[in-house]
């Protein structure tokens, strides 16, 4: 007992010293997953913004890995002790979309600082991700990236393949992957990150074919997956074809098979544009080219859908809180910001007016890699197919998919048994999420 | 030990007041949890606790009915019999040649209890920067001698993986309670069965073995009760369960449902499944080990 009463008297005593110490000064917490150069890009925003005016104070906390994060922000609200803002990946936001009495729509709160919130601003293909059926944006995109292709051109040179040209299509990719195992020219082919984000869900939105119905869940969370259907059945048997000598390697369920490329063992790569910094930092002579696509789909390449993650807004804090939130938006979406942004860490632009300002001061001249995904994203207006995969459990789902994906490349099932198999686990676990 | 002189304490408050840290402790870090748990297991809740249902044993149902519950448990046990036996048996013989040491006997001791200070999660980081394919020094040099080490797919070489770290780690405590156990054993008894003509292999076996045995019967239920739930930092940073589902545990699993894939009702059975092995293991400790093992 003496114990507990004296923790509580310490607790309140600190409770009442900073409140004490930050009055007048509204406080807003920023829980975020961001590491290395990009936290420092979050700490500076931050100081940026709280340097700006004198109302309010941004106060960033770094809370582990992206479903650290999550994890945090939820034990927290159940606690009664959410944060403001909290960064949530991609995959998380079928999540947030699921709870809404916990979170506060970003297009309520974004009118609520004064100014109207036009939604036309922003880059279409983003916006219609992180906003419900009926058009609401809910959550604020921060660092958005699609995938890219990525080449070594010493170890084309060396293959005797056109250094110039990288593979637009998925056989292309293979048959310069082969080349460059046979040749010697590296010890393996081609490696990729995120099998489930690359090869799944944006295979599904790129070749214009169905992941799961209800639009992939965009438009409904009953979802059933069409994940076997045969293109990806022939896509995923090549790759575990190319698995058995090497010529494909895995690296891992995230973003371990980076080295693989860095170190040169590999010549080609698929991976965020994000990715790029470290693919710049390594001093390699590298190439970019598009996502590949398979050219027996009908109307690839369509486009790709974003990664990255976006900023979500706990319900239950006072007027002044969502005040100050929409005023650090506002900020966040002004276009010198948005257009540093962009070019410093290499995520998509949000705002269509940063996007034009990098175009015109001639920054893609000199860095096409960074013009690639937002191309890929805006080439064509999204299908019912592409407007990318949103599942109460994604996170779970490509768990289920990346099991069965390292059963069929070890070489324990075929494609179309892995499929099948992550198509009917993937089912069950979806209805379980949705309390059936 | 000490069951015959038992003290009595004239006053009557005193002894709760000395408890009363402990006791404290118990409850905020073990009682009140523990509840917790219990209660979280006959419920179906979504992540964010804004909709809560009584399902009874439902969860309990559900998860013992899962294929990939039972494979996690047999996982487990091939992994738990596995490290205890490694970590034991290397433990077992290095106490035995630490013994024989004369010079520079507290240096090797000393040496050989280093790695029970590193934490699970470095001793998995460790580990993994040895023998990760990617950048691995040792996997380098295995691939380099033709031989095709992938436990990122290779679900047997990811279990091997995972094993060698956990019992790495075990052995230097497994060593320390080992030696104690060799040293009380005593000398005349060795001795005697020397000028008998015993050889060493045979005194081991026919002697210290069987004396060692109270010490080696604490260690495997240490060591197993150690393999069931220390290891979860070494096979989050190895190999995160896979590939596939080859080396998910049963407290791995706990993680993976309840903080991964936020199926909280799952989880908590899961762990109060996991909370009664724990009591099991215990209880078996208390009665046989405390009761018909005497420490010399």
């Amino acid at each position: 007992m003496t114990f507990r009463g004296t923790s509580l008297s310490l607790a309140l005593g600190l409770v009442l010293a900073s409140s004490t110490s930050s009055f007048a000064v509204t406080e807003i917490s920023w829980w975020h997953a961001m590491t290395g150069a990009n936290n420092e890009v979050v700490e500076t925003l931050s100081k940026e913004f709280n340097e700006s005016q004198s109302d309010y104070k941004v106060v960033p906390v770094f809370k582990g890995t992206y479903p650290e994060t999550l994890n945090a922000g939820i034990a927290a609200f159940r606690a009664k002790q959410a944060p403001h803002i909290m960064q949530v990946f991609d995959a998380g936001t079928g999540v947030m979309m699921g709870a809404e009495g916990a979170i506060k729509p970003v297009a309520d709160i974004l009118s609520m600082g004064g100014a109207k919130f036009d939604k036309s601003l922003y880059l279409p293909g983003i916006v219609a991700y992180y906003s419900k059926p009926d058009g609401t944006m809910l959550s604020f995109p921060y660092n958005s990236s699609s995938p890219i292709l990525y080449y070594n051109k010493d170890i084309f040179k060396k293959a005797g393949l056109d250094e110039n040209n990288p593979p637009k299509t998925w056989p292309e990719v293979w048959e310069a992957a082969k080349k460059i195992k046979t040749s010697g020219a590296a010890k393996c082919g081609y490696t990729s990150t995120w099998l489930t984000w690359i090869h799944t869900e944006n295979f599904a939105a790129w070749n214009n074919i169905s992941y799961g119905t209800n639009e992939n869940g965009i438009a409904g969370t009953d979802v059933e997956l069409k994940i076997n259907a045969p293109l990806y059945v022939k896509h995923f048997q090549e790759l575990a074809d190319l698995a058995k000598d090497g010529t494909f390697r895995y690296g891992g369920r995230t973003s371990e098979a980076k080295p693989l490329f860095l170190s040169g063992e590999c010549g080609i790569f698929t991976e965020s544009s994000g990715g790029l910094g470290d693919v710049v930092k390594s001093g390699m002579n590298y190439g970019t080219g598009q996502l590949p696509y398979d050219p027996d789909a009908k109307g690839a390449p369509q486009n790709t859908t974003p990664g990255g993650a976006s900023l979500w807004v706990f319900a239950g804090k006072s007027d002044a809180e969502y005040k100050g939130v929409a005023a650090f938006f506002t900020f966040l979406s002004r276009t010198d910001i948005q257009a540093r942004l962009h070019q410093v860490s290499g995520y998509l632009p949000v705002t269509l007016a940063a996007y034009e300002d990098t175009k015109k001061s001639g920054f893609y001249d000199k860095n096409p890699a960074r013009e690639i995904p937002i191309k890929q994203m805006m080439g064509k207006a999204p299908t019912e197919n592409s407007k990318g995969v949103r599942l109460p459990n994604l996170p779970q789902v490509r768990d289920i998919e990346n099991e069965e994906f390292e059963n069929m490349l070890s070489g324990k099932q075929t494609a179309q048994q892995a499929l099948d198999n992550a198509v009917k686990r993937g089912n069950a676990a979806i209805k379980q999420a949705n309390g059936q | 030990m000490a069951s015959s002189t038992r003290v009595t304490f004239p006053n009557k408050v005193l002894p709760y007041l000395l408890l009363a840290p402990q006791l404290a402790i118990t409850i905020v870090f073990f009682y009140w949890p523990a509840s917790q748990a219990i209660r979280q297991s006959v419920l179906r809740e979504d992540p964010f606790g804004l909709s809560t249902q009584f399902v009874g044993l439902g969860n309990f149902k559900r998860i013992l009915s899962d294929p990939n519950y039972l494979n996690s448990l047999q996982v487990t046990i091939v992994f738990s019999i596995a490290t205890a036996v490694i970590a034991m048996g290397f433990a077992l013989l290095f106490a035995v040649m630490a013994d024989k040491v004369i010079r520079g006997k507290g240096v090797y001791r000393t040496l050989m209890i280093w790695p029970y200070a590193v934490a699970p999660a470095i001793a998995g980081m460790l580990w993994l920067f040895l023998f990760n394919p990617s950048m691995g020094t040792f996997a380098y040099m295995i691939r380099s001698a033709g031989y095709n080490w992938d436990p990122l797919l290779n679900s047997n070489q990811a279990m091997l993986l995972v094993v060698a770290a956990a019992a790495w780690k075990q052995i230097s405590y497994n060593f320390l309670f080992f030696v104690a156990g060799l040293q009380s054993i005593p000398k005349s008894l060795i001795e005697a069965a020397a000028i008998d003509g015993a050889g060493e292999t045979k005194r081991f076996w026919t002697i210290i073995f069987p004396l060692l045995a109270p010490t080696t019967f604490f260690l495997l239920v240490v060591n197993t009760v150690y393999a069931f739930f220390d290891t979860f930092g070494i096979i989050h940073a190895v190999t995160g369960g896979g590939p596939g589902k080859a080396t998910e545990t049963l407290v791995y699993k706990v993680y993976n449902d309840g903080f991964v894939n936020l199926i909280l009702g799952d989880s908590a059975a899961q762990s109060v499944i996991l909370m009664v092995i724990v009591i099991g293991l215990t209880a078996i400790q208390f009665r046989y080990v405390e009761r018909k093992v005497h420490y010399g």
